[in-house]
C-alpha cells in the first residue's frame, strides 16, 4: 500500500452481490448406498467374490447356450471318463450274438476228479477285441468241469490277484467266453482258472488284451457324429468331447455342472430371498406395530425357531413328497422357507424397533409423515443393509443344506443334477474317478466362499460404526 | 487344523493292504463281521428280513438244515418220512435248549400254531400254509388248535398236508419253522426276543451279548448236539452299517471278515489286490407293468414295443457294471431245479429279438389301440437306492431315444413306494423277487390273480390255470411242464420286463474257510466256518 | 429370577407341544404307513397289525392317545425294532450322539480359540494366511467330503503303521471317537477361528489395552489377562447355539463312521416311516434344544452382569 490517500468512488457505494456459496461441500454428496459401494470397491476380496458370483451367473445362464450338450444324454461308450481330449473310435457294426465254442468231442463233466487241473493253454482272442466285446477262446483241459474267467487291470501277482470274477462256463467243453462288462480302452489281463465243476484249481493262465475303442454305426449316426448315409465300417471317427469328463452313465460333466448350478443356485438364492422377504414383512409388521401383535407374532416365530432344523427339513421334505417326473426342487424350497423365515423376522423386528426410536423418525412424524411413508421411505431403507448381509450369508447355508439332503439321499430326484447330489455320487468313486467328486465339490466351495466373503465385505461396508471411524 | 494338511498328504498316498488282520483269529477261532442293520426281529415266528434270518439261523435250529452244497441234512429231526398226505419227524434225544431242557415236538407244534394265529400277525405265515388248515387258522376261520400238526409224544411230530407238497422238507429249514418253547415264551410276554435274556437257543451258537444298534456276539453253544462239528468259538458282529465304502474300509483295516462290493467300491478293492469272489443271490429283478384298465401299460402292444428295445445284456454290462449279474430272460432264475437238472436247461427262456423296426410297429399299434397321437408320459416308480435311480435314468434315456416315450421317474422311499405300488399309482414299477423256498413255485405263483404281491394286477385265467396245475400235483414232470408253459405266457404277454438275476461280488478274509453263500436260507452261513493259520 | 425361569420353562413346554404337533401332522402327510412291507399281507393280518399298533383308530384319536402317553413320558414301541421301546432307543443312542457332539464342540472351541488368537497375533503374516486359508476350506467344503476323506485317512494311517491303531468306524473306545468328532467339529472350528480373530483384532484397539500398555504391563500379560479374556466372550456366546446344532447335526458323520447315534436312527426311522421313533426323536431333540437355550440364557445372566433377566 502506498502513501496515497484513498479516494472513495461511486463504485464503493453499490450494494454487494449476495454470495450463495458460503457453505460449500467440498466432496460430492453421497447416498448411503453410494458410500457403501465405494467402500466395498476398496475391499479386493469382496470384489473378486462379486466377480466370481457374476461369473457363476454367466456359467449358469449362458453356459448351456455355449455348451449345447444335453446333460441327460448317456454316452455309454465313455463311462466315467476323466477330463481328456476327444477320443478316436473305430466304427463297427451292431452287436451280433456269439454262440461261443462248445466242443462236441470233449466231456462237459470230467470223467475223473483230478487233484490238480493244469491251466488251459493257447488262450487267444476271437475276432477283434473292441470295447463292444472281447471274445476269448482257449484249449480244453483234461479234468475240467468248467472254467472261471477273471479280469484285472494289472498283471496278476498270484492266484489271489486275478481281479474281477467275470463269470464261469458251464462245462469243461465250453472253451470260450465273451466279456462285455464296462470295457474301456485300456490294458486288461484275462485269467482262466479251471474248476472241477465246484472247486477251483490253483493254476491259472493269463492273456493280455487291449480292446479298441469302438462305436456302432447306428449310434454314431444317431448322435450325428457321421452323416446319415455314411457306411465307413472300420473307419475312425472322433467321439464327443467331454472337457470335464463324464459320470457313471457317460453323461457330460460340464453340461451337468451347468444344469446342477441352476438347481443349486436356484435353491441357494431363491429360498433365502423368499424367506427373507417373508421375514421382512412379518418382522416389520411385528416391529412397527409392537404391543400385543408383536408379542403374539414373535411367540409364534419362537416356536418355529425351536424346531430342530435338519430333522424337520427331512420330515417336511418327505411329507411334501416328490411326484413322478418332478425334480423335487419345490418341496425343498418350501421346506427351507418354512423353517428359515423366523431368524430374519426376528432380526428385522429388532432393527425396526431400534429405528422407530431414532430421532429422524420422530422428526419425520412431526413433519406430518404418514405410516406407509415412514415405512417405505425411512424404515425399510435403513434395515436394508442388515437384510442384505443376512441374505448373503443365507445363500451358502441354503446351498449346504441342499447338498446335505442330497447326500443322505433326500435331495432332488434324479436325473435332475445338483452339485450336492453330484457330490454324493462322486464320493462313492472318490478313489477311482476323483473328478466326479472334485468338480462339484469345488463349485460348492467356491460359491459358498464367494458369498461368505461378499457378505463380510458388505458387513464392513454397511456398518455405520466403521464409517464413523474413517 | 494342522491335521488337515496331514490329511491331504496321507489321503493321497496309495493304500497298502495289511493282512495281520484281527477279524479272524486262529488261536481263539473268533471272527468279526459287520451287519447291514440291527436285526429288527429275533422272534422266529415273525422275522422276515435277511439280517434277522441270518442271526436266527445261527442260534436256532429247525427240523432239518442245509449242508454246504445246499442239500437237506438232519437237524433237530433225526429222520423223517414224507408222502403226499403228510409227514412224520422223529426228533433226536440230544437236542436241548440253551437252558438244558430238551427240545420236544410240542415246541414245534406251539411255534407253528402261534405263527399262524391271527393275533401274531406274522407276515411270513403263508409259508406254513402247506400244513393242513394252515390258511384257515391264519385268517381266523379255525382255532390254532385245529392246525394239522400234533406231537405223538415228546420226540415224534406228525403233520398232515393241505395238498401234496413235494418240497415240504426244504421248508422246515426256514426260520418260520423253528421251535419255540411255550412256557418260556409265555413267561416273557411282549418282551420275547427283545434282548439276550429274552430268548432260548437250540442252534450251533448262542447269543451272548446284544448292545442295541452297536454290536452282537454269538458264542459257540456247548449244549448243541453237533458241537464237535463247530469250530468257531465266537462270531462278533462289531459293526452295524450298510455303507459299502465304510465296510470296505473296515475290511482293508482288518476289522471284518467279509464285505460286499458294489460298482463304486470294486475298483478300490482291485487296487488293493484282494481276491474278489462272486455269487448269485438267486433274486430276480424286473420291471412290472400296471395292467389296470386305466393305464396305458394295459396295452400289450406297448409292452411288446418296450420288450423289443430293452437290451438286458447292455443293461447288465454297462448300467449295473458289476460282474456276477446275469441278464434277465425270464421270471425263473437259472439256479432253480427242474425235473432232473436245472429248470432253465429243460425249459429254455424264450429269446427276445432286439428289433427297433418291430418295436416301432408295435408302438404304432399301441397308439391306435389306445387312441392317442403320442403315448402319454409313463410313470416309472422306483426305490430310493442309488442303483435304482441309476437304472431308472437309463430306462428313461432308452425309451426316449428309441421310442420317443417320455418316462417320468418317481423315486420314493421304501414305505412310500410300497404305498404307491399297492394303490397302483404307477405305470411301470421296478421290482424284485427273492426266493422264500427252494422250488419253482416261489416264483411261479407271483402273477396269479389272487397273489397280493401281484401289484400290477395282472389277471389271466390261463396263467392261473397253470399255477393251479402245479400246485395240486406232486409229480415233478406235470409241475415243471406247467411252469414251462407259464414262462411262455409271461413272455408272450410281456407281463414283466426281466432285467437281471442278481449276483454280488464280495471280499472274504482268506484265512477264513468253509463259509457258505446261499440262495435260500441264511447268507452267509458261518456255521461250519473255521479260521486257518 | 425364579419368576423368569418359571416363565421360560412354561414357554418351553408350549414349544415342545408345538413341535410334537408339527411332527405329527408332517408325519401323517407322508403316503404309506409303517406296517407296509416287501411282502404283501392278507387283509386279515393287516387288520391284526393295525389293531396291535393302534393304527385302526382315526388320526385325531391317535393324536390324543400319543399326547396322553407323551405326557407320561412314554413314546411307545418302535415299528421297525419290533420289541424295543422308543424310550429305550433314545436312552441307548442319545448318549452316543451327545458324547460325539460334546467332543466335537471341545475340539472346535479349543482349536478355534487357539488358531484365532494365533492369526490375530500374526496378522497378515504367513501363519495368518495359512490358517485363514484352511479356515476358508473348513467353511466352504461340505462335511460329508471331510467325513469321507477322514475315514480314508485313517485307513492310510493304519496301513502305514501296519497295525490298526485307530479304528476306521464303529463306536466304543476313545480311539473310535477321535476322527468323527474332529470331522464334526471342523466347520464350527473354522467359524470360531474367524470370530476369534476379528474379536481379537477389535479388542487390540480398545482403550483399556492402550491403558494397560501405557502402564507398562508386559505384552504377555496384556495378551492373556486383557486381550484374550475379553476377546473370548463373543466366542462363548455363539457356542450355545452351536452345541445344539452339532448335537443334532451329526447325521452325516454317524452315517459314514457307522456310529450308533440317534441321528442315524432318525434318518432310518424316516425312511421306514417308523411313526413312534420319528415322534420320539423329534420331540426329545426339540425339548433338548429348548432346554439348552433356556439354560444358556440363564447362565448368561450370571456371567455378564450387564444382562438383566426380566
Amino acid at each position: 500500500m502506498n502513501s496515497e490517500t484513498y479516494l472513495p468512488s461511486a463504485r464503493d457505494f453499490e450494494p454487494t452481490v449476495s454470495e450463495s456459496h458460503v457453505e460449500q461441500i467440498s466432496r460430492p454428496s453421497l447416498s448411503y448406498w453410494q458410500d457403501a459401494w465405494l467402500r466395498l470397491k476398496k475391499n479386493t476380496r469382496a470384489i473378486i467374490s462379486l466377480y466370481i458370483i457374476i461369473g457363476l451367473a454367466f456359467f449358469t445362464l449362458l453356459g448351456p447356450v455355449l455348451w449345447q450338450i444335453d446333460p441327460a444324454l448317456q454316452d455309454l461308450n465313455q463311462i466315467s471318463q476323466s477330463p481328456s481330449l476327444p477320443k478316436k473310435a473305430i466304427l463297427i457294426g451292431p452287436y451280433q450274438r456269439w454262440s461261443g465254442v462248445i466242443l462236441d468231442d470233449f466231456p462237459a463233466e470230467p470223467e475223473e476228479y483230478l487233484d490238480t487241473i493244469p491251466a488251459p493253454d493257447n488262450i487267444r482272442i476271437h475276432d477283434v477285441a473292441t470295447t463292444q466285446r472281447v471274445r476269448l477262446v482257449w484249449g480244453p483241459v483234461e479234468g475240467a468241469g468248467g472254467y472261471n474267467i477273471y479280469r484285472n487291470q494289472r498283471m496278476p501277482e498270484g492266484i489271489n490277484d486275478l481281479g474281477l470274477p467275470l463269470g464261469s462256463t458251464l462245462g469243461g467243453n465250453e472253451v470260450s467266453y465273451e466279456d462285455r462288462l464296462n470295457l474301456e480302452q485300456r490294458q486288461y489281463f484275462y485269467s482262466l482258472v479251471p474248476t472241477d465243476g465246484f472247486d477251483e484249481s490253483d493254476s491259472y493262465s493269463t492273456l493280455e488284451v487291449t480292446p479298441q475303442l469302438a462305436i456302432t454305426l447306428d449310434k454314431a449316426k444317431n448322435r450325428g457324429l457321421i452323416s446319415e448315409d455314411s457306411n465307413d465300417l472300420g473307419g475312425k471317427i472322433s467321439l464327443e468331447f467331454h472337457p470335464m469328463g463324464t459320470d457313471y452313465l457317460g453323461r457330460d460333466m460340464l453340461a451337468r455342472l451347468m444344469e446342477g448350478a441352476r438347481v443349486s443356485l436356484f435353491i441357494g438364492i431363491v429360498a433365502p430371498f423368499l424367506y427373507v422377504l417373508f421375514g421382512i414383512v412379518y418382522g416389520g409388521f411385528a416391529g412397527y406395530f409392537g404391543g400385543k401383535a408383536d408379542a403374539m407374532l414373535m411367540r409364534f416365530a419362537d416356536f418355529v425357531v425351536a424346531l430342530p432344523f435338519l430333522l424337520f427339513m427331512i420330515l417336511f421334505k418327505i411329507a411334501f413328497g416328490i411326484g413322478p417326473g418332478e425334480s423335487g426342487i419345490l418341496p425343498m424350497l418350501l421346506a427351507l422357507v418354512l423353517l428359515g423365515w423366523p431368524a430374519t423376522a426376528r432380526l428385522v423386528r429388532g432393527q425396526v424397533l431400534q429405528i422407530r426410536e431414532e430421532g429422524f423418525i420422530e422428526a419425520a412424524r412431526l413433519l406430518g409423515a404418514k405410516n406407509h411413508y415412514l415405512i417405505i421411505r425411512h424404515i425399510i431403507p435403513n434395515t436394508m443393509g442388515v437384510i442384505l448381509v443376512t441374505l448373503t450369508f443365507a445363500v451358502p447355508a441354503a446351498i449346504f443344506t441342499e447338498a446335505f439332503l442330497s447326500f443322505i439321499g433326500m435331495g432332488v430326484a434324479p436325473p435332475t443334477p445338483s452339485w450336492g447330489s453330484m457330490c454324493n455320487e462322486g464320493v462313492k468313486t472318490m478313489l477311482s474317478h476323483p473328478h466326479e467328486l472334485i468338480f462339484p465339490a469345488t463349485f460348492i466351495s467356491i460359491t459358498v466362499l464367494a458369498f461368505n466373503l461378499l457378505g463380510d465385505g458388505l458387513t464392513e461396508a454397511l456398518d455405520s460404526r466403521m464409517r464413523s471411524k474413517e | 487344523m494342522r491335521y488337515l494338511i496331514a490329511l491331504l498328504i496321507v489321503a493321497s498316498l496309495p493304500i497298502q493292504a495289511q493282512f495281520d488282520a484281527t477279524s479272524a483269529d486262529f488261536e481263539k477261532q473268533t471272527i468279526s463281521i459287520a451287519l447291514a442293520q440291527e436285526p429288527p426281529q429275533l422272534n422266529g415266528m415273525k422275522a422276515t428280513d435277511q439280517v434277522s434270518i441270518f442271526m436266527l439261523s445261527h442260534v436256532m435250529e429247525g427240523l432239518v438244515r442245509y449242508d454246504r452244497r445246499g442239500n437237506v441234512v438232519p437237524g433237530v429231526a433225526e429222520r423223517w418220512e414224507i408222502d403226499d398226505t403228510g409227514a412224520t419227524f422223529w426228533l433226536r434225544e440230544e437236542a436241548i435248549w440253551s437252558d438244558g431242557e430238551p427240545v420236544t415236538a410240542h415246541d414245534f407244534v406251539f411255534a407253528w400254531q402261534n405263527t399262524l394265529a391271527p393275533q401274531t400277525a406274522s407276515e411270513y405265515a403263508f409259508i406254513l400254509y402247506p400244513i393242513k388248515n394252515g390258511e384257515k387258522v391264519n385268517v381266523g376261520e379255525l382255532d390254532p388248535s385245529k392246525l394239522g400238526v400234533r406231537a405223538l409224544d415228546d420226540k415224534t411230530l406228525k403233520l398232515e398236508f393241505e395238498r401234496p407238497t413235494g418240497y415240504f422238507i426244504k421248508l422246515t429249514a426256514f426260520s418260520s419253522y423253528f421251535p419255540v418253547r411255550k412256557d418260556f415264551f409265555e413267561s416273557k410276554g411282549d418282551q420275547y426276543a427283545a434282548d439276550v435274556d429274552d430268548l432260548l437257543f437250540n442252534g450251533p451258537f448262542v447269543l451272548t451279548e446284544w448292545v442295541h444298534s452297536a454290536s452282537l456276539r454269538m458264542t459257540k453253544n456247548e449244549r448243541y448236539w453237533n458241537k464237535d462239528k463247530i469250530t468257531l468259538n465266537e462270531i462278533n458282529a462289531n459293526y452295524i452299517t450298510a455303507d459299502t465304502r465304510a465296510r470296505l474300509n473296515l475290511f482293508i483295516d482288518g476289522q471284518i471278515v467279509q464285505t460286499r462290493l458294489d460298482g463304486e467300491t470294486y475298483k478300490d478293492a482291485l487296487t488293493q489286490r484282494f481276491r474278489i469272489r462272486s455269487f448269485s443271490t438267486g433274486s430276480v429283478f424286473f420291471l412290472e407293468y400296471n395292467h389296470r384298465e386305466d393305464r396305458p401299460t394295459r396295452s400289450l402292444n406297448l409292452r411288446r414295443a418296450i420288450q423289443h428295445v430293452f437290451d438286458a445284456d447292455e443293461f447288465v454290462n454297462s448300467v449295473l457294471g458289476t460282474p456276477g449279474n446275469r441278464a434277465g430272460r425270464s421270471l425263473f432264475p437259472v439256479w432253480l431245479r427242474g425235473v432232473d437238472s436245472k429248470f432253465r436247461q429243460e425249459y429254455p427262456a424264450p429269446e427276445i429279438d432286439l428289433d427297433l423296426q418291430k418295436a416301432r410297429d408295435y408302438l404304432e399299434k399301441a397308439k391306435q389301440e389306445l387312441g392317442v397321437e403320442k403315448i402319454p408320459p409313463l410313470v416309472l416308480l422306483v426305490g430310493d437306492s442309488p442303483t435304482a435311480g441309476k437304472q431308472a435314468v437309463y430306462m428313461q434315456g432308452l425309451l426316449k431315444v428309441k421310442l420317443d416315450i417320455d418316462l417320468k421317474v418317481d423315486i420314493q422311499t421304501f414305505k412310500q413306494r410300497l404305498a404307491k405300488m399297492t394303490a397302483g399309482e404307477f405305470d411301470i414299477v421296478g421290482a424284485g423277487w427273492g426266493p422264500d423256498f427252494d422250488d419253482v413255485m416261489t416264483f411261479g405263483d407271483l402273477f396269479a390273480s389272487w397273489n397280493l404281491n401281484n401289484r400290477g394286477r395282472y389277471n389271466n385265467p390261463k396263467y392261473d390255470d397253470q399255477v393251479r396245475i402245479a400246485m395240486s400235483s406232486s409229480d415233478p414232470k406235470t409241475r415243471m411242464d406247467a411252469m414251462g408253459r407259464l414262462q411262455q405266457i409271461l413272455f408272450d404277454d410281456a407281463v414283466i420286463l426281466p432285467q437281471y438275476e442278481q449276483g454280488v461280488i464280495y471280499l472274504m478274509n482268506p484265512k477264513l474257510r468253509g463259509v457258505v453263500r446261499r440262495v435260500v436260507g441264511p447268507d452267509p452261513d458261518y456255521t461250519y466256518a473255521r479260521v486257518i493259520k | 429370577m425364579l419368576m423368569y425361569t418359571a416363565k421360560r420353562l412354561l414357554a418351553g413346554l408350549i414349544t415342545v407341544w408345538f413341535i410334537a404337533t408339527a411332527t405329527f401332522i408332517a408325519m401323517h402327510q407322508v403316503p404309506g404307513d409303517p406296517l407296509m412291507n416287501d411282502k404283501a399281507v392278507s387283509a386279515e393280518i393287516r387288520k391284526n397289525l393295525e389293531r396291535k399298533y393302534g393304527l385302526d383308530k382315526s388320526t385325531t384319536e391317535q393324536y390324543f392317545i400319543f399326547m396322553g402317553n407323551m405326557l407320561q413320558g412314554d413314546f411307545g414301541i418302535s415299528f421297525t425294532q419290533q420289541n424295543r421301546k422308543v424310550n429305550d432307543i433314545i436312552r441307548d443312542h442319545f448318549p452316543v450322539s451327545a458324547t460325539l457332539g460334546i467332543l466335537a464342540i471341545f475340539f472346535a472351541a479349543a482349536g478355534g480359540i487357539l488358531w484365532g488368537a494365533l492369526t490375530a497375533i500374526y496378522r497378515n503374516r504367513l501363519p495368518d494366511i495359512i490358517i485363514m486359508f484352511l479356515v476358508i476350506l473348513g467353511i466352504s467344503v461340505p462335511s460329508f467330503v471331510f467325513a469321507a476323506l477322514g475315514q480314508l485317512l485313517l485307513v492310510n494311517i493304519n496301513s502305514l503303521v501296519g497295525k490298526s491303531i485307530i479304528p476306521v468306524a464303529g463306536w466304543g473306545t476313545i480311539s473310535h471317537m477321535i476322527m468323527p468328532s474332529l470331522v464334526l467339529g471342523l466347520g464350527t472350528m473354522a467359524l470360531l477361528t474367524r470370530l476369534m480373530r476379528s474379536s481379537m483384532l477389535e479388542v487390540v484397539n480398545e482403550d483399556y489395552i492402550r491403558t494397560a500398555r501405557a502402564k507398562g504391563l508386559s505384552p504377555v500379560r496384556i495378551f492373556f489377562r486383557h486381550q484374550l479374556r475379553n476377546a473370548i466372550l463373543p466366542v462363548i456366546t455363539v457356542l450355545g447355539p452351536q452345541i445344539a446344532a452339532i448335537t443334532t447335526g451329526g447325521f452325516v458323520v454317524e452315517l459314514v463312521f457307522a456310529i450308533p447315534g440317534l441321528g442315524r436312527y432318525f434318518v432310518q426311522a424316516v425312511q421306514q416311516l417308523d411313526y413312534t421313533v420319528i415322534m420320539g426323536t423329534t420331540v426329545f431333540y426339540g425339548a433338548f434344544l429348548v432346554l439348552m437355550v433356556i439354560i444358556v440364557d440363564i447362565l448368561y445372566g450370571f456371567v455378564d452382569p450387564r444382562v438383566r433377566l426380566k
